[in-house]
């Protein structure tokens, strides 16, 4: 028995849910963040299935851009998350509601 | 061994992916999560994709990690963890939520019939991706510079705004 495809694309399935549970049910920005990042990875693995069993390279490029998009995403919401934790002292987003209203 | 090789490695990064989002500790969060993507590693080179497989050490497991760990450490967020004392029900329906986007995932992975499973070595090597990003893919590449160089000015712009603002009310109080 061999690992085909349908095992990857199960393996990011559930990983892909686990990042959307973390982002629904977590309150720390920080654990969101991360949780947004274990999604990303789980398509970037789909990807990488997908390029390897259709042997072409797009989807191994495609995975390349995606951690340059990631990346700077990072950066960027990072800073976001400094510069919230100076005005509120606090990481929650149940208290960071400044562009609610 | 590959079959085994992969089931060890899926339960890993599942079992440290579920730890991620539990863990009380963003610290902990974040070295499961670093485990997580040491798994995704070994998958990529299962999969033949070398470069990325580097990549995914390098550029995730190495430099985004370090910078969410640096920021944590920064934040000090010891006096802070009041948060998982919420409602129940958000838990119960982001769970219920995930579970519905794995249902529909499941139709979907369930179309997907076997397709040819011949491992082409030459596929995923230095070699192979850098030829097709610098020649079919050479625009998105440079595109990708801007936006890593849009990323950097937006960064520094929030942090030095916020300076100006902090010298401020320094200046006021010393008034």
């Amino acid at each position: 028995m061999t690992v085909g495809l349908s095992w990857y694309l199960w393996l990011a399935a559930v990983l892909f849910c686990i990042g959307v549970a973390g982002v629904l049910t977590r309150r720390n920005a920080l654990i969101i963040f991360m949780s947004i990042e274990l999604m990303l990875n789980a398509v970037n693995l789909t990807f990488v299935a997908f390029s390897r069993y259709l042997t072409n390279i797009d989807g191994q490029i495609f995975v390349f851009f995606v951690m340059a998009v990631a990346a700077a995403e990072v950066a960027v919401g990072l800073a976001i998350i400094v510069t919230i934790f100076r005005h509120k002292e606090s990481v929650d987003i149940d208290k960071v509601n400044l562009m609610k209203w | 061994m590959e079959l085994i090789l992969f089931i060890i490695t899926a339960l890993v990064a599942l079992g440290s992916a579920f730890m991620v989002i539990t863990r009380r500790s963003p610290i902990a969060s974040v070295l499961f999560l670093i485990l997580t993507f040491f798994c995704l590693a070994v998958f990529y080179v299962m999969l033949g994709a070398q470069f990325i497989a580097a990549m995914q050490i390098i550029v995730y497991a190495g430099a985004i990690m370090v910078l969410f760990l640096f920021v944590l450490m920064l934040l000090n967020l010891r006096g802070t963890q009041s948060w998982e004392v919420g409602n129940p029900l958000r838990k119960w329906l982001g769970f219920a939520a995930a579970g519905g986007i794995l249902l529909v995932a499941a139709t979907a992975i369930k179309s997907v019939g076997m397709i040819g499973t011949e491992l082409d070595p030459a596929l995923g090597t230095v070699e192979s991706v850098g030829r097709n990003l610098f020649t079919r893919f050479l625009l998105p590449f440079e595109i990708a510079s801007v936006l890593l160089l849009g990323a950097i000015i937006g960064t520094v712009a929030m942090v030095k705004q916020k300076q100006s603002e902090s010298a401020e009310e320094k200046g006021g109080e010393e008034q």
